[in-house]
């Protein structure tokens, strides 16, 4: 897909979100608009997947860490084929295969279960292990929350990501300096984001998250790193596309209601 | 109607409360400040407040120290994750050092809904309840939760506090005596008692007046301890009404149903029949359409206490 079309998909995908979370009733909508065009670019260009053939053992693997942005990995799940884009609107219901956070064993395409943040990283390392164990090309993914990475755990996985040499792993930081608790820098803060990764061993390309052409141009980038792994510290706004929402952290876990849904839908055209 | 109110909720005010009486009370949590409700001692007594950020174990630990220094430290995070990721240090650097951390967590059992089996605990009270010296809460109230809170403060040593999400209905009056590891009889029974803790507790208020109707008389104990276990007033029940069941939101492995089981199984075997989760993981839905799928309504424990007559 060219830059032109990554753009309106990740249009249409913010649109689904706003959609499935309206009729939800509840969700997470600020961190699904806020990494949209990360996950936009991995599923639609960089990542070689098979939707009619979701176990496709040669597929690239795409951990969604911070679980709650859910909405946003089932939209491009299904806009990408993984299953009907109609079920988009089951999201949360009792009985749906879109739980309220990723479920691997319900849905097509999810690649682990996640929701527990800061697990999400040690389980893409396992997949980046394994398959280089049998001599594939796999690449693999991963986004985190700029709050997420908080969690021990995730240093823990960083430092072997890079003892391991995991130059076919590439992350990304969703760095939209808002937790529920507040600004980022303000509950605890993690910065300096980047040096931190550095240091932990980590090729590190701080980007614009939300100019596809600066994600897609860190993506190249990141399959040319050797000895490794690379990671994308993204500057991104919380809840980007919808005007309301834009930098608000009260819109963290609060789904809109339906003039609000309207209302983001009309901004959203 | 009677008044609603989310345990969590009576947690945050107790909290409130209790800073104000007693300057060594010092609260942590892991950036669930507002769904937890410590948020409410975080603007009365910021100086007091730890937000640890997402770093439920660093949390933990942290309170570990608090209290090894002298500081009496409430903990909160969701259930699944104040218990469960941060399960080793509340196994070694609190209960095995038999520190006085208080760990209050909320957003337990399937009444989470919508968030999905990932968030909703349905083995804290398992985890909390196998360890050594641990004291283990699951008020059924706001009433019930301001005494368990105040009787952590006065107890000296680690205690486990359970939590819900939605609004519950408030079933003690303002007379209400919370004693640590006493069960409370609300209805005395002939036929069979259910002994229920939690949320469970009012569905069983129900389910005994369902029954009365159809002339069983089934009594109502109310575990809001469930360690040190009311030993006493289980064997009670059991003598005599010779056959009980068990409600929890919670597994039936390793909660409530285990320990009521356990205890009748020393003391006096009577038919015991558990209900919970049975052996699986949550999921998402609303909460009532939840608690009607996985069978914790006032009807089924019907069926329940109708069934394990039919063993006696
Ligand atoms: C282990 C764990 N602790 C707490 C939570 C509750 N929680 C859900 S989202 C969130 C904040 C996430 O912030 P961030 O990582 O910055 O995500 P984003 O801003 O991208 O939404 C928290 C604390 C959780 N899901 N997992
Ligand atoms: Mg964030």
């Amino acid at each position: 897909m060219e830059i032109k079309q990554l753009r309106a998909k990740a249009k249409e995908i913010r649109r689904h979100i706003i959609r499935m979370l309206g009729r939800a009733g509840s969700g997470h909508p600020g961190g699904s608009l806020s990494a949209a065009d990360m996950v936009t670019a991995l599923l639609f260009r960089e990542m070689r997947l098979k939707p009619s053939e979701p176990d496709w053992p040669d597929r690239d693997r795409f951990v969604m860490s911070k679980g709650h942005a859910a909405p946003l990995l089932y939209a491009a799940l299904a806009e990408r084929g993984f299953f009907p884009v109609d079920e988009l609107m089951t999201l949360r219901g009792l009985g749906s295969r879109l739980q309220g956070h990723p479920d691997m064993k319900k849905l097509p395409g999810v690649e682990m279960s996640t929701g527990s943040l800061g697990q999400g990283l040690a389980a893409a390392n396992g997949m980046a292990l394994a398959t280089r164990l049998d001599g594939k090309d796999c690449r693999v993914y991963v986004l985190l929350g700029d709050g997420e990475i908080q969690e021990g755990m995730v240093w823990e996985a960083a430092m072997a990501a890079a003892h391991y040499k995991l130059d076919h792993l590439t992350a990304f930081v969703d760095h939209n300096g808002l937790q529920i608790d507040g600004p980022v820098a303000r509950v605890m803060s993690p910065e300096p984001v980047a040096e931190k990764w550095r240091a932990f061993g980590w090729h590190t390309i701080c980007i614009d998250g939300h100019d596809m052409e600066q994600i897609l141009n860190a993506l190249s980038e990141a399959r040319t790193i050797k000895g490794r792994p690379t990671m994308i510290v993204a500057e991104t706004v919380k809840g980007k596309g919808c005007s309301f929402m834009e930098g608000q952290e009260d819109w963290h876990g609060v789904a809109p209601n339906p003039e609000e849904t309207e209302k983001a839908l009309l901004e959203m055209v | 109607m009677t008044e609603k109110i989310a345990t969590r909720e009576a947690y945050g005010n107790t909290l409130v409360e209790l800073g104000r009486e007693n300057r060594d009370i010092v609260v942590l949590d892991a950036d669930l400040a507002k769904s937890t409700k410590t948020i409410k001692f975080k603007k009365n007594f910021p100086e007091r407040f730890f937000d640890l950020g997402i770093a439920e174990q660093n949390m933990i630990g942290t309170a570990a120290g608090l209290a090894a220094a002298g500081k009496i430290p409430f903990c909160s995070s969701f259930a699944v994750f104040a218990t469960g990721r941060a399960f080793e240090q509340v196994r070694n650097s609190v209960a095995y050092s038999g520190l006085n951390v208080k760990i209050a967590a909320s957003h337990a059992g399937v009444t989470v809904g919508e968030d999905g089996g990932s968030h909703q605990s349905v083995e804290d009270i398992a985890l909390m309840r196998v360890l050594p010296g641990m004291t283990v809460f699951v008020p059924a109230d706001a009433v019930e939760t301001a005494g368990a809170v105040r009787a952590a403060v006065s107890l000296d040593g680690p205690v486990y506090i359970r939590l819900g999400r939605p609004a519950v209905p408030v079933l003690h009056g303002p007379d209400f005596r919370f004693v640590p590891g006493k069960g409370v009889v609300l209805r005395k029974g002939k036929d069979a008692t259910v002994i229920a803790t939690g949320i469970m507790v009012s569905a069983a208020l129900e389910a005994a007046e369902l029954l009365a109707k159809e002339g069983i008389e089934a009594g109502v104990l109310d575990l809001h301890t469930i360690k040190p276990l009311d030993v006493e007033a289980v064997v009670a029940a059991a003598r005599e009404t010779g056959a009980l069941v068990t409600a929890e939101e919670h597994s039936i492995i390793g909660g409530l149903g285990s320990a009521v089981a356990e205890a009748v199984a020393e003391h006096c075997p009577v038919p015991v029949k558990r209900v919970g989760l049975p052996d699986r993981f949550g999921e998402s839905g609303a909460p009532a359409e939840l608690l009607e799928k996985f069978k914790l309504t006032p009807q089924n424990l019907v069926s329940s206490v109708k069934e394990i007559l039919t063993r006696k």
